[in-house]
């Protein structure tokens, strides 16, 4: 489904964060990439998701048959890629609703597929707010005002309900979540799972991997996968830090 | 009020493309020679009938106009009027009042039907009592009857000077003098017709009343008047749109809008304004040149609400005078400029009496090249103890190369008073525009998106049917301003 | 023939005496006096402030002299040059030993940098007199990439009747230079007098000026000021105005941002008693991008005294990445005092954060009452809490030698304690 060859990207700056990454992901699987701070993890889910502020410089990206990089960021929305942001950006004044509605009615009218009704929106909406336990009034309030760290990540996975993307890419998406929330919103994304799906999750800590059991992790360390492994190479990732990697590679 | 559109309204609404209303009509007119003298004034006077007192008033405002000067102090520019060029009075040629809808020119319906707001359909739908004024003659009136039942009177302008002198009498120019400034005097000389709408004491009118303004002849000006007295204890909502069609020359646009709200009384004033804002490269479009006050007694409430996206020009000013004790004031206003289009609008708050309060909420959109500046006053009195005022005055900037200023006078003569201004100027988000293209949003559509959002303070103090025209033509007016 | 003068402004400076050498500066500022007029308040930059009766006075410039030790400040150490009257009297000055800073008489400035410097920047009426009639001043130079050893106090002191004081001073802090300049107005035995002042600089690149200025003239006075200063690129420049004297005052400061990653700060307080009316002019214009502005004015209005704040930011249409703040808060301590704010914000250029604030109100009951219910009596509660509305601003005098004149001062004229 998401084929990345020798991917390398700089910000405006100049400067090269992602040096000749290299991944393949399936249809039904989930990925694990880890790694420590600015090893590239959040330039890599930017760069995918055609964030402005990067440059890709040499390396491709194809997306079920589509070269990913040409498109436009909505595009590749509509294209089935989805982000689950690390800090959701607020939108105030938008309510929820009206944004997913949009969204929505966008992605089909790409697809030439009808407008959904309200009938069926409504519907969907009650299924993916019950899937993440987000309470019905905070799907009308405005687009992530107002809401706790925990309730807007679990928005993320609300919309993520809704949009029904092909690939999803979960940037730190445990970060700051409280025990409760952390097996909430895993337990949405693992409900999402699909044989026709996707996953790939970009986390510090071995702990959201309880919850959602990668199929492969990845070690991201300065712009490169320096290391694929098990979920066990996670466990070890914990008890030892990176830094074993680093060596072991360097050797 | 605070009831929100529906969703479905919102996807048809996203809809909507070039500027809709631009169209001419071709029934024939009644008009005045260009120019301005003391003749046209009686011409205009004489043709429709007035009483001797209402010339008399019209030759004092022009005499007092005669020796104005037309005022710079705005940030804007433009071309100022030729006053001589215009012709002052143009009525469409049906001299006959219609009895019932289907009397009416069926051309006219057609015209009314374009612009959306079918009679029948506002009728039947939405129960609002529509006076629709093409070219300043009040052409259409429905619901009368229903309104007369309860001693609501509701009649264009000129009607009102017919049937209920002594109102009008009464009323006209209580608020706005006609000495006030260059265009309101302007319109008190020559104004041809308007709305008159009076709510007797204690009355709830159960209905929305509204009129919808439209300039069609081309080189004639609109000059039209309003005047809404709320008795004793008495409430209404009045709605006011316009439409107009496409034009080369710049038209101007001088109405007068009185409001008096009587003790205890409210008065909710709804303004969507789309005038033809001129085309991409800044030629043609209206000049609106608008005085609007009401004036509050005690315990009674006025509150404007605006969402202006039209016009070449703009000068205008929603006022409120809480004379009163405990009266209110309330501003809630959205103006957009886009391309070469230039607003300075805002509104003034004087208190006199004690325990008055004002809010003033403006949200200002630049894009394209135009320039959009906030123009706001709040004035304590010496006697007006325990006034509170609250401003907020956001600025949006849609393109670098538009402008957004914000020009609060702050005056403040009693020491119990406690007044609360702010202000912001920045740039619409671009981690917004890109959260919403990651769900399949592209950045046109969804900085109509943001910028609804950020309108939604005011939009929420609009009756329902009207927020869903006002931010369908926020859609319209910000097409193509990404940048 | 002689022709009769039918010129206020002309009519106001006829007795002033006429410089003898030509400087251009003087030439043209005497060329532009003719026709011009005093502002009415039908000009909007004078809208709240009625110059009218003040200028009908017949003021005359006349040396005299003064007891500066009761204007000294303690401690502060620092190059003191005194001017009464608007003479610089060089009796009662004193220029230490400094390599970073170079004092000469304002008339050896070099007109053609500084006429290429203020090209294009506006004058007014009373800044034109001033350059015109000029009878003192200093010229600074604070030297590149030296940071200066002393402060450097301009003590001004007007006394007599119906004097006016045309002092007219620059500073040119030099490529990556520092410097800290205070500027004390005093008056003594004045009677309807006039400070007329014109205070100009130039920060250049990396260069770093702080100026701390202090206004206590007489409640006869009549007191305006004229400031402009420009900023090259990445320097900083701070300016705190502290105003409790004169009848009038006007104190008019521009700043002018001609380069990118600037800062500019300023900050003022002023404080109204009787029939003072006290006016803070203020402008900064933006013209690169990536720069920040921050203004804080504070008020405290008491008796019948009228607070006035006009602060304008331009930010131009190519000048992206500006973040600008502007706060203006009064407060009224009696029935007949008021204040009018007037905080503008002209925006051409899309990328920045603009913002302002203005407030006006009486001291919260709530909180006077708080005291009170501690054993603190009205009176002291209210001095506390104008304290420390006002103290945020004075926080801003980071010398602590003048910080301590300034609380002394507040302490002798309010009995406020900080």
């Amino acid at each position: 489904m998401l084929s990345i060859k020798n991917l390398h990207a700089s910000v405006e700056e100049g400067q090269e964060i992602l040096k000749g990454l290299n991944l393949e992901v399936k249809a039904g699987e989930v990925h694990a990439i880890m790694g420590p701070n600015g090893s590239g993890k959040s330039t890599l889910a930017s760069v995918l998701a055609g964030k402005d502020g990067y440059e890709v410089t040499e390396g491709s990206v194809d997306f079920d048959g589509t070269d990913l990089l040409d498109l436009k960021a909505e595009d590749r929305a509509k294209e089935g890629m989805f982000l689950a942001f690390q800090y959701p950006v607020e939108i105030p004044g938008v309510s929820n609703i009206n944004f997913l509605r949009t969204a929505i009615n966008e992605i089909r009218e790409y697809r030439k597929e009808d407008k959904i009704s309200a009938k069926d929106f409504l519907a969907k909406v009650k299924d993916a707010s019950n899937l993440v336990e987000l309470d019905n009034k905070l799907a009308s309030r405005a687009v992530n005002v107002g809401f706790s760290g925990g309730e807007k990540k679990r928005n993320e996975i609300f919309q993520m309900a809704m949009l029904e993307p092909k690939l999803a890419i979960l940037d730190e998406t445990d970060s700051g979540l409280d025990i409760d929330a952390l097996r909430i919103v895993s337990e949405g994304v693992n409900k999402l799972k699909s044989e026709k799906n996707a996953i790939i999750l970009i986390t510090h800590y071995q702990r959201l991997l309880d919850y959602i059991k990668p199929d492969f992790v990845h070690v991201l360390s300065e712009g490169q996968i320096i290391k694929t492994g098990t979920k066990e190479l996670a466990l070890e990732l914990e008890d030892k830090g990176y830094d074993w990697i680093n060596e072991e590679t360097a050797q | 009020m605070g009831e929100t559109y529906t969703e479905e309204d919102l996807a048809k609404n996203l809809e909507q493309q070039e500027y809709k209303y631009g169209f001419t009509s071709d029934f024939e007119s009644d008009k005045a020679p260009v120019g301005l003298n003391e003749d046209i004034i009686r011409f205009i006077s004489a043709k429709k009938e007035e009483p001797e007192w209402l010339l008399e008033k019209r030759l004092q405002a022009f005499h007092a106009w005669e020796k104005m000067q037309e005022p710079d102090w705005a940030h804007v520019n433009y071309d100022k009027p030729d006053f001589q060029a215009i012709s002052y009075y143009s009525a469409p040629k049906q001299t006959k009042k219609y009895e019932s809808w289907d009397d009416v020119d069926p051309e006219m319906k057609e015209t009314m039907k374009k612009l959306g707001i079918s009679l029948e359909e506002q009728q039947r739908l939405t129960g609002t009592a529509v006076d629709f004024v093409v070219d300043s003659v009040s052409v259409a009136t429905s619901f009368k009857k229903k309104l007369n039942e309860l001693g609501i009177i509701f009649c264009s302008f000129s009607e009102a000077v017919q049937e209920h002198p002594e109102l009008v009498k009464k009323y006209m120019g209580t608020v706005v003098p006609h000495t006030d400034n260059f265009y309101a005097a302007l319109n008190s000389a020559v104004f041809t017709d308007g709305s008159f709408c009076y709510i007797p004491k204690g009355v709830r009118c159960p209905m929305e009343l509204s009129t919808y303004f439209r300039i069609n002849e081309g080189g004639t000006g609109q000059f039209e008047r309003t005047l809404v007295v709320a008795d004793k204890g008495s409430y209404v909502s009045y709605l006011e749109g316009c439409t107009a069609p496409m034009r080369d020359e710049n038209q101007l646009h001088a109405a007068v809008v009185e409001l008096i709200s009587l003790d205890d009384a409210e008065i909710k004033y709804s303004t969507v304004q789309n005038w033809y804002p001129g085309n991409k490269e800044g030629v043609g479009g209206v000049f609106n040149f608008v005085t609007k006050r009401g004036l509050c007694e005690r315990n009674a409430k006025i509150s404007w609400t605006q969402v202006e996206t039209g016009s070449a020009v703009t000068w205008k000013y929603p006022s409120c005078v809480l004379k009163g004790d405990n009266s209110v004031g309330e501003f809630y206003s959205v103006a957009v400029t886009n391309n070469f289009q230039q607003a300075d609008t805002g509104s003034k708050m004087i208190h006199l009496g004690k325990n008055t309060s004002s809010t003033i909420i403006s949200k200002g959109i630049s894009a394209g090249q135009s320039q959009n500046a906030y123009r706001g006053l709040v004035q304590i009195h010496a006697g007006a103890e325990n006034a509170r005022n609250r401003s907020e005055c956001d600025s949006l900037l849609l393109s670098d190369r538009s402008g957004a200023h914000t020009f609060p006078y702050i005056e403040c003569k009693n020491n119990s008073a406690r007044i609360e201004h702010e202000a912001t100027t920045s740039k619409i988000g671009e981690d917004q525009i890109f959260y919403c293209q990651q769900r399949g949003i592209d950045p046109e559509k969804a900085i109509g998106l943001i910028v609804n959002g950020y309108c939604k303070e005011v939009l929420n103090h609009m009756p329902m049917e009207f927020a869903v025209e006002a931010q369908k033509l926020l859609e319209i007016s910000l097409e193509n301003s990404v940048g | 023939m002689e022709l009769v003068v039918d010129n206020k402004v002309l009519e106001f400076v006829a007795d002033f005496k006429k410089p003898e050498e030509g400087s251009e500066v003087r030439k043209q500022a005497m060329a532009a006096l003719n026709g011009m007029d005093f502002p009415t308040t039908r000009i909007e930059e004078w809208k709240y402030t009625r110059v009218a009766k003040y200028v009908k006075r017949k003021y005359k410039q006349v040396q005299a002299t003064a007891n500066v030790e009761n204007y000294k400040i303690a401690d502060l150490n620092a190059h003191q040059l005194v001017f009464v009257n608007g003479y610089y009297d060089e009796s009662l000055s004193t220029i230490l030993e400094d390599d970073a800073v170079e004092i000469q008489n304002i008339d050896t400035l070099d007109e053609a940098y500084y006429s290429d410097l203020v090209d294009g920047t506006e004058e007014n009426v009373f800044s034109l007199i001033n350059k015109a009639y000029q009878t003192g001043g200093v010229s600074i130079q604070i030297k590149k990439n030296k940071k200066a050893n002393h402060p450097i106090h301009l003590l001004h002191i007007v006394n007599g009747e119906e004097v006016i004081a045309n002092a007219r001073h620059f500073v040119h802090a030099e490529n990556g230079s520092k410097a800290e300049i205070v500027a004390t107005f005093h008056s003594e035995n004045s009677e309807n007098s006039f400070s007329n002042i014109v205070f100009e600089g130039h920060v250049e690149t990396n260069a770093s000026l702080t100026i701390n200025k202090m206004q206590t003239e007489a409640k006869n006075m009549l007191h305006i000021s004229n400031e402009l200063f420009v900023q090259d690129e990445s320097s900083n420049f701070l300016i705190n105005t502290i105003t409790t004297g004169s009848l009038l005052t006007r104190n008019g400061l521009n700043v002018i941002v001609e380069g990118e990653n600037c800062h500019t700060e300023m900050n003022g307080a002023y404080l109204g008693t009787e029939k003072q009316h006290l006016d803070n002019h203020t402008l900064i214009d933006q013209l690169y991008s990536n720069c920040t502005s921050s203004e804080s004015y504070q008020g405290v209005m008491d008796g019948k005294s009228v607070g006035v704040f006009n602060g304008k930011v331009i930010v131009r249409q190519d000048a992206q990445k500006i973040e600008a703040y502007q706060s203006n808060r009064n407060i009224l301590l009696s029935k007949k005092a008021s204040v009018n704010s007037k905080p503008e914000l002209e925006i051409y250029a899309d990328d920045v954060r603009c913002s302002h604030g203005s407030t006006i109100g009486e001291l919260d009951p709530e909180a006077i009452y708080y005291l009170r219910s501690r054993g603190i009596s009205e009176e002291s509660a209210k001095q506390l809490l104008v304290a420390g509305f006002i103290g945020g601003v004075l926080d801003k005098v980071e010398n602590e030698a003048l910080r301590a004149n300034i609380d002394d001062l507040f302490l002798k004229d309010f009995g406020w304690k900080f």
